[in-house]
C-alpha cells in the first residue's frame, strides 16, 4: 500500500483501483471454483446488472450527495413509494405506463427538491432530513395502499420482459443454445453510470461538488455558490432515486409496503466499497458500479456454493466495509502527514 | 469536524446493523485473509460435492434417466417462525444427498429481490427443479418467464403466486384450508354426537379477513353449520393474534352467555380466547363450559391440546418436502403432475372419542395427543 502512494497515485484512484482489483479477483476465483456450476457463463455476469439495475442508478445518486459530504437515506422508501404509486396508478386508476414513468421521476424529484432545500438553505443535517424523508416515504406508501399490487399493465410488462439478446451465449446441458440477454433497465443503468461519470469528471458542476465536499470553507472562499450546488446535488440524487425506483419496479413488477427495505444501506455500502469517502470530496460513479458488482458477486458466490447460510453475504459485506473504511482512514492520515 | 462525527456515527450504525446479523465476523485487519478463506471453504465444499456433481453431468449426457443426482434449488422466505423453520428442515431432509438429491438452499431474509436474484442464480446453475416459497404473491412474472425459457420446472410451495400466466409454474404445493375447516367440523359433529350434545352455539373468531387460511376455514364452518343446524352466535376477526383473540372473545362472552364452542382460526387466537374465557370465570376443556377448537397446531398449540384446553387442533402442515418430492418424481417419469397438490394434514385431539372423520368420502385419521406424539413431531 505504502509503495503505491509513493508513486504519487492520487488517493481516489488508489481506492478505485483497490475496488476493481478486488472485484476481478473475486469473480475470477468464482469462475475457477464454480466453473462446473455455471459461474463462468456470461449470463452470470450479466445477471449482476439485471438484478441490480435499480440499485446501480440509486447508488450513483448516493455517490453524488456523498461527494458533497452529505447522505441520503430516504432512497429505499422513495423506491417503495415509486413502485407502489406506479402499481396503484396503473392497476387501479388505469394510467398508462408512459405516464407512470413521469410520475416516478416526479416523486423522486419532489423528494430531492424538499430535502435539498432543507439541507442546503436551512443548513439542517442531511442525515436527519433524509431520515424524515425515509419515514415519510414509507408511511405514504402504506397510505396509498397496504395491499400487494401486481402490475399487469401490458406496456409495462412488455418493457419488463423485453429481452435484449446479445450476440453470444451458451449451450445448456441439453445442448440447446441460449443467447445471453439483458433487460432494457440494464441499458438505462449503464447510460446513467456513464453520464454521471462524465458529469462528475468534466463538468463545472461536477468539480464544484468535489470542491464543496473537500472543504466547504475553501469552496465558499473561492466564490462558489455552495448552497445552490448542494441543492442541485440533492435534486439530482432525488431524480436518480425516482428513476432507480422505476427500474427496481420493472424488476419486481409489483408494489407493496415492505419493498426495498434497507436499499439505502446497500446503496451507501456500495458507494463506500467503491471508494466514496463518507466525509466527502472523493468518489466516482465507476467505483460505485464496482461496489454494486462486488455486492452482487458475494451473494452469487454464496448462493452458488449452496450450503452456506445466505447471511454470510451480510457478514462478508460488513468485513469489506470495515476494510475500506480503515483504508480510507489510513489514506486520510497519510495525506495529513504529507501536508 | 461536525461532519466527521456524523459520518463516523453513521458508519458505526451501519457496521452494527451489519455485524449484528453475523456475530463474530472477521476483524478488518484480517480481511484479505477472510475473503480467501471463504474461497477455500467454498472450494472444499465443492470438492466434497465434486463426485456427485460429476455423476449428475454424466447422467445428463447419457440422457438423464431417473436415479441420477437431481439438483433442486429452493428459495425460502426466511426463518421468521417455527413453522417456517420446520418447512425448511423438511425440504433439507427430503432432498438430502442420501436420497439422491443435491439441494441448493437460499434464505431470502424476507426480501423479494433476494429471491429474484437466487432464482436467476439457480437458472444459471442449470438446476433440474426450482422450488419457490414466495415472500410475496406478486412480482414473479419476469423471473419465472426466464425459468420457463430455460426449460426448468418450477414448483411453488406454501403461498400461491399471482402471475399473469399460470403456465409460468408447473405446480403448487400447500395446505388445503377449506379441507382443514371441513375436517374440524366433521370432528365436532362426531364429538357432539358421541357426547350427546344437542345444541351447539358457536363463537367464531376469524383470521385476517381475505387471507387464504381465513377464507378456507370459514367456508368449512359455515357450510357445516348450515348442514347440521348449528348456531353461529357471533363472528368477528381476531386477526390471527393472541391479543385480538382475547379482546374479541371477551366481548363475545359479554353479549352471549350460551356459547359452548369457540372456533378459532389459528392457535394464537385460541390462546387469547382461552385467557378471556378463564378470566370470565368459565372453564374450558372436555368437562368445562366451552370447547375450544383451533388450527395450525404449533408446538404450544399441541401442548395445550394435550392438556385439554384446546379440544381439537387441525394441523397446517409445514412438512412440504415429501409432497414436493412426489411431484418431482412424477415429472422425472415424464408425467404431468397435478397443478395443485395438497400436503397431508392431521387432526389432533384431547380425547379419543372420535377415531376418524369423513369428508367427501375420504377418511381422515384423528390422533389423540400424547407426549410421544409431541416428541415425534419435527416442529
Amino acid at each position: 500500500m505504502g509503495k503505491a502512494k509513493s508513486k504519487k497515485i492520487s488517493s481516489s484512484t488508489f481506492l478505485l483501483l483497490t475496488t476493481i482489483i478486488l472485484f476481478v479477483v473475486m469473480y475470477a476465483a468464482g469462475m475457477i471454483i464454480f466453473n462446473d456450476k455455471g459461474f463462468a457463463k456470461p449470463q452470470m455476469f450479466l445477471n449482476l446488472f439485471v438484478s441490480n439495475a435499480g440499485l446501480l442508478v440509486i447508488g450513483c445518486g448516493m455517490t453524488i450527495v456523498m461527494i458533497t459530504g452529505g447522505i441520503d437515506i430516504s432512497v429505499g422508501s422513495v423506491t417503495a413509494l415509486v413502485c407502489m404509486v406506479c402499481a396503484f396508478a396503473m392497476e387501479r386508476m388505469g394510467m398508462n405506463a408512459y405516464m407512470a414513468v413521469l410520475v416516478a421521476l416526479a416523486i423522486g424529484l419532489a423528494f430531492g427538491v424538499v430535502q435539498g432545500y432543507l439541507v442546503a438553505y436551512l443548513d439542517i443535517q442531511p442525515f436527519i432530513v433524509t431520515l424524515a424523508g425515509m419515514f415519510f416515504g414509507r408511511g405514504m406508501t402504506a397510505i396509498v395502499s397496504t395491499d400487494m399490487i401486481a402490475i399487469t399493465n401490458e406496456t409495462f410488462l412488455k418493457w419488463a420482459k423485453f429481452h435484449i439478446n446479445l450476440p453470444f451465449g451458451t449451450h445448456n446441458q441439453k445442448g440447446e443454445y441460449l443467447p445471453a440477454y439483458i433487460y432494457p433497465s440494464v441499458v438505462v443503468a449503464i447510460i446513467v453510470v456513464i453520464l454521471v461519470s462524465i458529469m462528475l469528471k468534466y463538468s463545472k458542476f461536477g468539480r464544484k461538488l468535489y470542491a464543496i465536499g473537500g472543504s466547504q470553507q475553501s469552496a465558499l472562499m473561492m466564490g462558489l455558490n455552495v448552497k445552490r450546488t448542494k441543492f442541485q446535488a440533492y435534486v439530482l440524487a432525488g431524480f436518480l432515486s425516482g428513476l432507480g425506483g422505476f427500474l427496481f419496479c420493472l424488476n419486481s413488477c409489483a408494489g407493496f409496503v415492505e419493498q426495498a427495505k434497507g436499499l439505502e444501506m446497500d446503496a451507501i455500502s456500495s458507494a463506500v466499497i467503491g471508494g466514496t469517502l463518507l466525509s466527502g470530496g472523493v468518489g466516482t460513479a465507476v467505483g460505485t458500479l464496482f461496489g454494486v458488482l462486488i455486492k452482487g458477486t458475494i451473494s452469487s458466490l454464496i448462493t452458488t456454493q449452496g450450503t452456506l447460510s445466505s447471511w454470510w453475504v451480510r457478514i462478508t459485506l460488513s468485513a469489506l466495509l470495515c476494510f475500506f473504511i480503515v483504508l480510507q482512514a489510513v489514506i486520510a492520515a497519510v495525506k495529513k502527514k504529507g501536508n | 469536524m461536525k461532519k466527521k462525527i456524523i459520518s463516523m456515527l453513521l458508519v458505526a450504525c451501519m457496521g452494527l446493523s451489519l455485524v449484528a446479523c453475523g456475530g463474530g465476523s472477521n476483524t478488518p485487519a484480517s480481511n484479505d485473509g477472510g475473503t480467501t478463506e471463504e474461497g477455500n471453504e467454498g472450494a472444499q465444499a465443492s470438492d466434497e460435492g465434486g463426485s456427485d456433481e460429476n455423476a449428475s453431468n454424466e447422467g445428463s449426457d447419457e440422457g438423464g434417466s431417473s436415479g441420477d443426482v437431481i439438483t433442486v434449488g429452493f428459495s425460502q422466505v426466511g426463518a421468521e417462525s417455527d413453522w417456517r423453520t420446520a418447512n425448511s428442515e423438511s425440504m433439507k431432509s427430503t432432498f438430502s444427498e442420501a436420497n439422491g438429491y443435491k439441494l441448493i438452499f437460499d434464505d431470502a431474509q424476507q426480501k423479494q429481490e433476494n429471491q429474484l436474484t437466487a432464482i436467476r442464480n439457480f437458472i444459471n446453475q442449470e438446476v433440474d427443479y426450482i422450488v419457490l416459497a414466495p415472500t410475496t404473491e406478486t412480482g414473479w412474472d419476469t423471473v419465472l418467464q426466464e425459468a420457463k425459457d430455460a426449460g426448468i420446472p418450477v414448483i411453488i410451495v406454501d403461498r400461491m403466486v399471482d402471475v399473469s400466466d399460470d403456465t409460468l409454474y408447473n405446480c403448487y404445493v400447500g395446505g388445503n384450508f377449506k379441507l382443514e375447516g371441513q375436517k374440524a367440523c366433521e370432528w365436532l359433529k362426531a364429538y357432539a354426537d358421541a357426547k350427546g350434545i344437542t345444541e351447539l352455539n358457536i363463537a367464531h373468531i376469524q383470521g385476517n379477513i381475505g387471507a387464504s387460511a381465513q377464507i378456507g376455514r370459514t367456508e368449512g364452518l359455515e357450510e357445516a353449520a348450515e348442514k347440521y343446524g348449528w348456531n353461529i352466535v357471533a363472528q368477528q376477526s381476531g386477526e390471527f393474534t393472541q391479543a385480538k383473540g382475547q379482546e374479541v372473545m371477551e366481548s363475545m362472552l359479554k353479549s352471549n352467555d350460551n356459547i359452548n364452542v369457540v372456533y378459532c382460526e389459528n392457535d394464537n387466537e385460541a390462546f387469547g380466547a382461552i385467557d378471556a374465557i378463564k378470566a370470565a370465570g368459565k372453564t374450558v376443556g372436555p368437562d368445562g363450559d366451552i370447547l375450544v377448537m383451533s388450527f395450525d397446531t404449533v408446538k404450544a398449540g399441541i401442548e395445550m391440546t394435550m392438556a385439554g384446553d384446546i379440544i381439537c387442533n387441525t394441523e397446517c402442515n409445514p412438512l412440504h418436502g415429501p409432497r414436493v418430492e412426489e411431484l418431482i418424481k412424477q415429472m422425472e417419469a415424464g408425467e404431468e403432475p397435478e397443478k395443485i397438490a395438497y400436503v397431508d394434514e392431521g387432526i389432533f385431539t384431547y380425547g379419543d372419542e372420535v377415531a376418524k372423520v369423513t369428508v367427501d368420502g375420504q377418511d381422515y385419521e384423528v390422533t389423540k395427543v400424547t407426549q410421544e406424539v409431541i416428541d415425534g413431531r419435527m416442529y
